[in-house]
């Protein structure tokens, strides 16, 4: 075991998969000899060449698009894009072509890209550094969407998605890249050393796609949370003082339902919270799903807690952000009730 | 005057109605432009992107630097090929037209580009083609009655009933799936370009799209990605005129070709005559041997004419004038293979009308014999259920518990018909049936 944060686990899945697999490449902008603006593939490109970790030209759809023919060429590979903020000029290749090929070729053809960025607010990053669009990516048939919450999963999970052979749309919550972070602003930095999943092994080792992973036992309530917002809800079940049991989904899609209602179905209480906009975002799927399955054991209503629906604010960053005293505020809401 | 600007709407030269017009076509003599050497650079050979490489001259004879000497055995193939294609959207019209099929689009005019490239193309090399290159299916040997039951939707539709008629694909012919989005496929193909040098292969990919999709961002990204890797590719920009109702102008015609958009990205441009197959085949050839050799893309404009409206939805006389085609000053693609062949003395009149006979008996068979597979309203029917396969490779939970809806609901209404238009508690989508999905044996997420 050595003590990574989540960009050293995240890069070290990637150096494990280019040693096990010479079909995978890696490719996006600044990710080459530079290593990445978030030093994810530091030392990648000098260690297997040029020809596995390729710089490109600034074109999202290129990158995209490119990385969709070596897939069907027979290679894996593994696109960034910098900032989940500049994936739309690739959203059509996304949407209509690499979720869709299996589909609409009857399984003759296929890409497995595993398409990484960089998400979420915290960074002081205003509204085009810090969005959570991990919703406009679930709503889309055939493509699978992770977002892990701590070094240990990161690393398991974006080794499980190159391997997968359907594509993955890979969400990496920046504001905990070198430590969790529990909403309070004004708090020194806490590093990964300091938390148990901070501790990773260097060898290789899968974390299951589509397996929700209990953060925390408990009996009075369910929270259903994943990314950034797992730790400060965990602040927040301490603040509130209440028995919560957390549900870090870790992929959003396809879902592990049973996990995550049969753990409703026993405390009676759920308590949604993601950092994305609140109006048609993932937590309206999530209530719709545990509403469905867990109806007649709910003791209180579900409540959700999410961004504001407005585009992320530079100077407003603290009154924008979900912290733990409006998750703290909900649990005790749906605490008191009935 | 005061100094103002003026928002400038490109016209084309001809409404319904008006005389048709191309005198805006710039055209070469056959055997004018100069052959260079594969290996010459960008900024030797930008000529080619505005002059015109034809082989076929006015006497149906091949002349010039480009004639790729092909054997008359070739040619003959060429021609049959060329016919086909035109025979089967003949009669795919016809039964779009009878009620048989929902869609269709026609090649008709285009027929020399998919033929000819096809064919100077190795079966290894990976096309990713547009909606209108069914030649290059032609070329390759799928059966006809593959297509057919693929615009039928039926029980041998290769595309399980998910895609719209034409939209086909096959692996193991190395012809990539119809998207239906445009221009899409043009930088898959240089990432599959890409992936292949990366290997360091002979194998090189090409694809195409239409003028008016180079209009489109994936446009630029295939050029970008395909020069800065130099990428074995061949991307084809099909030429035909129209975009449904709007003219090459659109699309940026009026300011240059779109052959000397290559130069631009440091790519050769060649500019050709589409309906010449022998210059088609030629500078195929000459893209393909560059590409092969590590000399990167080259982009190749095919100038020709679409002869038919965009699909079977379209009504091309609202547009544009009825007889514009044969004022086309490039003629037909398979008249002039024809006429070449004949003048070459390995041709004549009664073998063309015995071949046509042939084809068309060929055709009316596959028909005959796609129908028997079921059509959309009538025969043999895929299983709607499979609608939820493929989707992943695996299915998981939430798709196979939809399915037992589905086929739930297909139970209750073998059950009692009349109660298909009332939804029961099983159309409402919840997790009551998801017992049944549970016991289901379907691979799941594990």
């Amino acid at each position: 075991m050595a003590h990574m944060n989540m960009v050293q686990a995240l890069n070290s899945a990637m150096d494990i998969m280019l040693q096990r697999d010479p079909r995978v490449v890696i490719l996006g902008e600044d990710v080459g000899y530079f290593g990445g603006v978030f030093r994810v593939t530091d030392g990648l490109q000098r260690k297997y060449g040029e020809h596995r970790v390729l710089d490109t030209p600034i074109a999202e759809g290129g990158i995209i698009g490119a990385a969709i023919g070596m897939g069907v060429n027979g290679l894996k590979p593994v696109a960034e894009i910098q900032f989940a903020d500049y994936i739309y000029p690739g959203f059509d290749q996304v949407v209509s072509e690499l979720a869709r090929l299996r589909y609409r070729s009857a399984g003759e053809f296929s890409a497995p890209v595993t398409i990484r960025t960089p998400c979420g607010g915290g960074i002081r990053g205003g509204q085009t550094h810090s969005q959570s669009p991990e919703a406009i990516f679930t709503h889309v048939s055939g493509i699978k969407v992770v977002m892990p919450s701590n070094p240990y999963d990161a690393k398991g999970l974006l080794i499980s998605s190159i391997e997968d052979d359907d594509p993955v749309v890979f969400f990496e919550p920046k504001r905990i890249y070198n430590g969790p972070f529990d909403g309070d602003p004004n708090k020194p930095a806490i590093p990964w050393t300091s938390h148990p999943r901070g501790e990773v092994p260097e060898d290789y080792y899968t974390v299951p796609i589509s397996r929700a992973a209990i953060a925390r036992p408990g009996n009075d309530v369910t929270v259903l949370t994943y990314g950034t917002m797992v730790h400060v809800v965990e602040a927040a079940v301490r603040l509130a003082g209440v028995d919560a049991e957390i549900i870090d989904i870790r992929t959003l899609a396809p879902l592990d339902v049973d996990t995550l209602c049969s753990s409703v179905c026993r405390t009676g209480r759920c308590v949604v919270v993601h950092e994305a906009t609140l109006f048609g975002g993932f937590g309206a799927e999530l209530v719709a799903t545990v509403q469905e399955a867990c109806f007649w054991n709910l003791q209180a209503p579900i409540l959700r807690v999410a961004g504001w629906d407005t585009p992320y604010p530079h100077a407003f960053e603290w009154e924008y952000f979900p912290g733990q005293e409006r998750v703290a505020q909900a649990l005790k809401s749906v605490m008191e009730a009935a | 005057m005061a100094q103002r600007s003026r928002l400038h709407v490109p016209h084309p030269p001809a409404r319904p109605g008006d005389r048709p017009d191309f005198s805006y076509v710039r055209l070469s003599p056959a055997g004018a432009v100069i052959r260079p050497d594969v290996t010459a650079s960008v900024a030797d050979i930008e000529s080619l992107a505005t002059s015109l490489v034809r082989v076929l001259d006015e006497r149906h004879a091949a002349v010039g630097p480009w004639n790729p000497h092909l054997e008359a055995p070739d040619l003959q193939v060429g021609l049959r090929h060329m016919l086909l294609t035109r025979l089967f959207d003949d009669r795919m019209q016809r039964m779009q037209r009878q009620g048989r099929i929902s869609f269709y689009m026609k090649s008709t005019g285009e027929e020399a580009v998919s033929v000819a490239q096809g064919m100077a193309l190795r079966p290894g090399d990976m096309l990713f083609p547009a909606y209108r290159n069914q030649g290059l299916y032609v070329v390759r040997g799928r059966s006809l009655t593959d297509l057919m039951c693929q615009c039928l939707s039926n029980t041998h539709d290769m595309c399980k009933g998910r895609q719209m008629p034409v939209m086909y694909h096959w692996a193991g012919g190395n012809i990539f799936s119809i998207s239906g989005n445009l221009a899409t496929q043009f930088p898959q193909a240089a990432g599959w370009a890409m992936a292949a040098a990366i290997r360091g292969e002979d194998r090189i990919a090409a694809s195409w799209i239409g003028e008016g999709s180079t209009a489109e961002a994936d446009f630029h990204h295939a050029l970008t990605f395909a020069s800065v890797y130099r990428a074995p590719v061949i991307l084809n920009v099909v030429n035909n005129q129209w975009a449904i109702s709007t003219f090459q102008g659109f699309a940026g015609g009026e300011r240059g070709t779109f052959a000397a958009r290559g130069p631009g990205y440091g790519i050769p441009g060649i500019r050709v005559d589409g309906n010449d197959f022998l210059a088609v085949y030629a500078v195929t050839q000459w893209a393909a041997e560059r590409a092969r050799m590590s000399g990167g893309p080259t982009l190749i404009e095919h100038v020709t004419y679409r002869a038919s409206a965009h699909s079977t939805s379209d009504d091309p006389s609202r547009y544009r004038p009825r007889d514009e085609w044969q004022a086309w000053p490039l003629g037909d693609p398979v008249q002039r293979l024809k006429n070449h062949l004949i003048a070459l003395g390995e041709w004549s009149e009664q073998r063309h009308t015995a071949l046509e006979k042939e084809l068309e008996a060929h055709v009316a068979a596959c028909w005959k014999e796609a129908m028997s597979y079921g059509t959309l309203t009538d025969g043999p029917a895929l299983d709607p259920a499979t609608m939820f396969e493929d989707v992943f490779k695996q299915m998981p939970q939430h798709l196979a518990r939809q399915r037992e809806q589905l086929r739930a609901l297909q139970a209750l209404r073998k059950r009692s018909p009349q109660a298909s238009s009332a939804p029961g508690p099983t159309a409402a989508g919840g997790r009551a049936e998801s017992d049944a999905a549970q016991s289901d044996n379907v691979p799941g997420e594990g």
